[in-house]
């Protein structure tokens, strides 16, 4: 078991480094920050003086475990594009995105376990064949395409709900939430279906697989044959031993919506971190660019450590596949 | 193979879905490859574009005109025709993503998996870190980063070169790893010991003896590829970091017409959306189909 969380340890730390190495070799080598810190009438001399003070004529090796050593402490520098730390702008965007995400995982774990469950259950119903073909059709919809057509029917010609923004938001302490006011929840509304769509769709099929599966399986039939209620197989026996795929797969997800608000953000000029991100690459804003990568990486390793943990703690087959392996 | 040919034609013929998908396909790559000559305007010629013909909406609209059968666009473009000329490079960036995609990832795999040790643990490691992550942000990254290197005056002529690697780069790894595990169980085979004891050397085994052997999954992963690989491109050009709107593709077609949705003029964003799902859905549709008709378990 040690042996074992080590190794996934030290594999996530790997990533990290790869990862930081990146973002390090954005700030040495695609720009040039004595270029832009020094004006237009600097002489040779301020260079090398400004150079030296900047530590970037020591070696590469020292140069990046200073930068390692700040981005452990969430220090990357001072954004070009808006003279602020770049820190405190990721933390102030930062509940706009998260708040988003988890709401629509939420909403896709909400309205597609449901539909997987029907579309198992009632395989041959029509609403079944409709659920399948919506979701091939979900599958080849670009997610900023949803949000576009959604603003257009609900905002442009219905005019119920906000098309951009997050609306009013409450402060609560350093985290700012949309979720206390009435036009803060009205403006959440299309953010949260766009993003959550394609992943209801994928839980959509997921369960309805695993769950056909499960339906195949011999103690299925054996409750049948004890004469239980249709209602306590298919939801006491069957759907439980759904879930454990499910829920893996949810986790894995996360960090993938995370990522993919970036699309959602765009369309919706949502305040949140990929928006930042997104003008950050138009304008060139190396440190924002390096902090961004840097945290949606961090987030990716944590999220698949302990997914991984995870099911080797729900899992005992992983258990006993080790204890053979150390009795043989 | 005759027999072989005749099952896939035979699942081709029975399934009316995957018909209409291959019409549709063929319909889009036809008017896209002979956008040039079918288009009923040229949309880059400046010469032609009347401002006082921009934003007219479609045909059967009261103010629309028939020469404009899908409306026209600020710039008094012709909808359907900047949507022809945009599918010629949404399909161009698509298929040229995949084909880099393939190529960097079967020639990685195959050395991987034949030559293993060092060099397959470091290949591999590389497609896993780089699988832990969606596609789509590592192209991104990859096309910023190509966007502060290179001048910008210079970038928009390479936009299109810039995004068929960077899209490549962000896919290569579901190649190789199919193309590892199945070089893996070929190399044992007896046809790779005859080649070996004949004297042929490493690199002329890989590609001339195993490569055959193991490229035929590679065929549906890509067909199964290309809807994501346009999709991705879209997104980028919509995101605004895809191809300049100077040589517009349906992406930024669809960022460009989302600034008129409030106004109006649905139709400068809704027609090239509609073009995209077309494309997308038929060749995932295709897709689908040759991954179930070539899987011998389904028969």
């Amino acid at each position: 078991m040690l042996a074992f969380i080590l190794r996934r340890i030290i594999q996530a730390v790997l990533v990290m480094l790869v990862v930081g190495f990146v973002a390090f070799s954005l700030f040495r080598y695609v720009g040039d920050p004595v270029s832009i810190m020094l004006g237009q009438e600097a002489t040779a001399a301020d260079r090398v003086r400004l150079t030296h003070d900047l530590g970037l004529d020591r070696s590469f090796v020292v140069q990046f475990g200073h930068f390692v050593a700040n981005a452990a402490q969430g220090q990357f520098g001072i954004s070009y594009r808006m003279g602020r730390p770049v820190a405190a702008l990721i933390a102030e965007r930062m509940p706009a995105t998260l708040e988003l995400s988890f709401l629509a995982a939420l909403f896709a774990l909400v309205a597609g376990l449901p539909m997987g469950v029907y579309c198992a259950l009632r395989p041959t119903s029509w609403l079944a064949r409709l659920f399948l073909t919506a979701s091939l059709v979900g599958v080849s919809l670009p997610t900023f395409l949803i949000g576009i057509l959604l603003i257009l029917v609900f905002a442009v010609q219905l005019g119920w709900l906000p098309s951009f923004g997050r609306g009013d938001v409450v402060q609560l302490g350093w985290w700012s939430t949309g979720l206390l006011t009435r036009s803060g929840l009205k403006a959440l509304v299309l953010p949260t279906i766009t993003l959550g769509l394609f992943q209801m769709t994928l839980i959509m099929r997921l369960v309805r697989a695993e769950m056909l599966e499960v339906l195949r399986t011999d103690y299925i039939k054996f409750a049948r044959a004890r004469g239980l209620s249709d209602r306590a197989v298919h939801f006491g026996h069957a759907l439980k031993n759904t879930l454990v795929p499910v829920i893996t797969v949810i986790g894995l997800q996360l960090g993938n919506i995370i990522a993919f608000s970036i699309i959602t953000e765009t369309v919706f000029q949502w305040p949140g971190m990929g928006l930042l991100f997104i003008q950050a690459v138009q304008s060139a804003d190396i440190p924002i660019m390096a902090a961004y990568l840097s945290l949606i990486a961090l987030v990716f390793v944590v999220i698949n450590l302990v997914v991984d943990l995870l099911y080797y703690a729900v899992d005992p087959r992983l258990r006993v596949e080790r204890v053979v392996a150390q009795n043989g | 193979m005759r027999a072989w040919d005749s099952d896939l034609a035979y699942s081709f013929r029975h399934s009316p879905a995957t018909v209409v998908a291959a019409t549709m396909t063929l319909l889009c790559i036809g008017g896209a490859v002979l956008a040039p000559w079918i288009a009923p305007h040229n949309p880059f010629d400046l010469k032609t574009l009347d401002l006082l013909d921009s934003l007219l909406p479609p045909a059967w609209h009261s103010d629309g005109r028939v020469t404009y059968l899908l409306g026209t666009d600020n710039q008094g473009r012709d909808v359907l025709s900047a949507i022809m000329f945009g599918t010629r490079l949404s399909l161009l960036v698509g298929f040229g993503a995949v084909l880099f995609a393939i190529v960097l990832g079967v020639t990685l795999g195959l050395v991987a998996g034949y030559a293993g040790g060092p060099w397959d643990a470091l290949i591999m490691r590389v497609a896993d870190v780089q699988l832990s992550f969606p596609a789509i942000l590592i192209a991104l990254l990859i096309d910023g980063v190509a966007r502060l290197l290179i001048a910008s005056d210079l970038h928009d002529q390479v936009a299109v070169y810039v995004l068929i690697i960077a899209i490549g780069l962000s896919d290569w790894p579901k190649y190789a790893r199919t193309v590892r595990g199945s070089t893996l169980v070929e190399r044992n085979k007896e046809y790779v010991l005859a080649a070996r004891i004949s004297g042929r050397r490493s690199l002329a085994i890989m590609f001339r003896h195993v490569l055959p052997n193991v490229v035929g999954p590679v065929l549906v992963i890509a067909t199964l590829n290309i809807g994501n690989a346009i999709i991705t491109e879209a997104t980028l050009s919509f995101l605004g970091v895809g191809v300049p709107p100077t040589q517009p593709s349906l992406g930024t077609l669809i960022r460009v017409g989302n600034d008129f949705l409030f106004s109006g003029e649905w139709w400068i964003s809704v027609f090239p959306g509609l073009a995209l799902v077309v494309i997308v859905l038929s060749v995932n549709l295709l897709g689908d189909w040759l991954r179930d008709a070539l899987n011998p378990r389904l028969r």
